[in-house]
């Protein structure tokens, strides 16, 4: 069973982010860059199915600028086998991402695609359902528990009510969520040998995908800043504020 | 051109983020047609007649739209989308599921998680956490937007007569299978809707502590959060999770207690109306964010607050 992963180069989750003064983004030059948290995870269920000996090869995919490359090589490092990196330029949407990853998923005909659920920087959610839709495949998104069986999976998804199981056929789309697993840190002698592993470098403008956006981002701003508060001394004058101060309770 | 808005419902009742997406629908634009996909689900139909703000309502009832796959939703929706300039569902668990698989067959862009509708093709939507704002465009010819239910108030449920219009199902497939579903069911109001919410964070140290939130909860009549170091740590279901990528929640009153206030914590809670911190960490980051900020041991605290409240003639529920 061969395992595409997709991973996304996105600002570090610890950055606090600066909109650009012109409103035409966000800061992201001299701004630490990691994969996409979820996406770490999607990476160590592969991992660990291959180790498992219920999968066979796990490719990482990687969609994005040249730097994306960094994202690919960590993926390797902790244990995929080898990665593919589509060179894109400027903003790209979900829409032409999964494009993108559906002709990547028909030339290397992969037996599941695994990613995160969201990405952290435009929190979209969209990229593994819109996967699933263009090669008619199933989707089991949230996901915090996933059994192989024989043709299928059983995958406990995360909704907002509690937990649902549902079967996937495989092929099958999985996103994962945080609480999937646990996952690893590269170790030095792997961060070495990872670096021997083959990353094909494929351009966007080569697969004869219309990546051009739909969505005009006319501005992008800060949130509107809350008043400082202040703090009480004690849970008698906390008590006291909200009844008569705030009235919430 | 008209907006279709997909319900969620649980073939009894309308889940209550239907409202709000209702409310968000008409906003675009009035002529809004609800489309219900269900299984014996005629009550549902007419809860939703009843919503003034609804025009039509098509349903349509099947037994493979019993339980909800987005596998056999989406060509029900699809196939009825060329009459239609928008398509709208609730940003929630079952519309982050369903609307990318709708807007990838209709090659459209999705606009996802919108707090705010500017004109009928513009909208504002958080990004980076709600850390910032993006005011975007969709220049697609239909347009595929998921809602933020907590930034939009519920429709009002009557008082309305939508015209019933019986619609066709879509093609089965047998990609996916429903196997279960574990709802906690609580006496308590939902997260999502609750007027009042205290949440509890990785200060709590155990499952066996939330007794303390519980108490406070019952005196306030609030719904019960948590932090996603809390949930990971196990000790609460993932439910009752608030953050990027759990609820987000907007009440009246949010009490954050023992919870440091990551990032990603605070995009779940920070448009709250009034935010109380209760943590022993003084610079803890969530005293940034908070109206009342507590410095205390929680486990102080949350039995003197208790008392507190006990003492009060009245409490607002």
């Amino acid at each position: 069973m061969k395992i595409l992963v997709a991973v996304k180069r996105v600002i570090d989750y610890n950055v606090q982010i600066r909109v650009k003064e012109d409103g035409s983004g966000v800061v992201t030059d001299n701004v630490k860059m990691s994969t996409n948290p979820p996406d770490d995870n999607a990476i160590e269920e592969a991992v660990k199915l291959k180790e498992a000996g219920k999968a066979s090869e796990v490719i990482a995919v990687s969609v994005g600028d040249e730097k994306a490359q960094e994202t690919v090589r960590k993926a390797l490092a902790v244990g995929a086998d080898r990665g593919i990196l589509v060179k894109t330029e400027g903003m790209i949407e979900p829409l032409a991402v999964s494009k993108i990853l559906f002709k990547i998923v028909e030339k290397e005909k992969p037996d599941l695609v695994f990613m995160g659920k969201q990405a952290i920087d435009d929190d979209c959610n969209q990229t593994g359902q819109m996967l699933a839709a263009l090669l008619h495949w199933p989707q089991a998104t949230f996901a915090s528990k996933i059994e192989v069986k024989d043709k299928s999976l059983e995958v406990t998804r995360e909704v907002d009510e509690g937990l649902e199981t549902i079967e996937v056929n495989t092929p099958a789309i999985i996103t994962c969520d945080l609480r999937l697993n646990e996952p690893r840190y590269a170790s030095l002698p792997n961060i070495m040998k990872a670096k021997k592993k083959p990353i094909e470098q494929i351009n966007a403008s080569d697969l004869s995908v219309d990546t051009k956006p739909r969505i005009e981002q006319i501005k992008v701003e800060e949130p509107p800043k809350r008043k400082a508060g202040i703090k009480v001394a004690s849970v008698e004058e906390l008590v006291q504020k909200l009844k008569n101060e705030a009235k919430v309770i | 051109m008209s907006v279709l808005l997909i319900s969620e419902h649980n073939n009894k009742e309308v889940k209550p983020f239907t409202f709000n997406a209702i409310s968000a629908a008409s906003q675009i634009n009035e002529d809004v047609h609800v489309l219900v996909l269900g299984s014996n689900s005629e009550n549902v139909v007419k809860s939703i007649s009843e919503v003034p703000n609804v025009k039509k309502v098509i349903h349509v009832d099947n037994s493979m739209y019993e339980n909800y796959l987005a596998e056999n939703y989406t060509s029900a929706i699809t196939k009825i989308s060329e009459n239609y300039s928008h398509i709208i569902c609730s940003a929630n668990t079952f519309g982050k599921n369903l609307m990318p698989r709708i807007a990838a067959l209709l090659d459209v862009s999705q606009v996802s998680d919108i707090t705010k509708v500017i004109s009928e093709d513009t909208f504002l939507r958080p990004i980076y956490a709600g850390n910032a704002f993006a005011t975007v465009k969709s220049n697609d010819r239909i347009k595929c937007v998921t809602i933020r239910p907590t930034s939009f108030d519920p429709a009002p449920t009557s008082g309305g007569s939508a015209e019933i219009e019986t619609g066709n199902p879509g093609d089965e497939t047998s990609l996916s299978k429903f196997i279960k579903k574990e709802e906690i069911k609580s006496d308590r109001p939902e997260l999502g809707t609750a007027r009042v919410v205290i949440s509890g964070g990785r200060g709590m140290q155990s499952g066996e502590n939330f007794k303390l939130i519980t108490a406070v909860a019952d005196k306030l009549n609030a719904a019960i959060g948590a932090s996603r170091a809390a949930v990971d740590a196990g000790y609460i279901t993932n439910d009752h999770q608030v953050g990027q990528t759990g609820k987000v929640v907007v009440p009246d009153l949010y009490i954050a207690v023992g919870i440091s206030g990551a990032i990603q914590h605070l995009a779940g809670m920070k448009e709250s109306k009034v935010i109380v911190a209760i943590n022993k960490d003084g610079e803890a980051p969530i005293f940034s964010v908070a109206d009342y900020g507590l410095e205390a041991d929680l486990f102080d605290a949350l039995p003197k607050f208790l008392e507190e409240l006990n003492k009060l003639n009245t409490i607002q529920k």
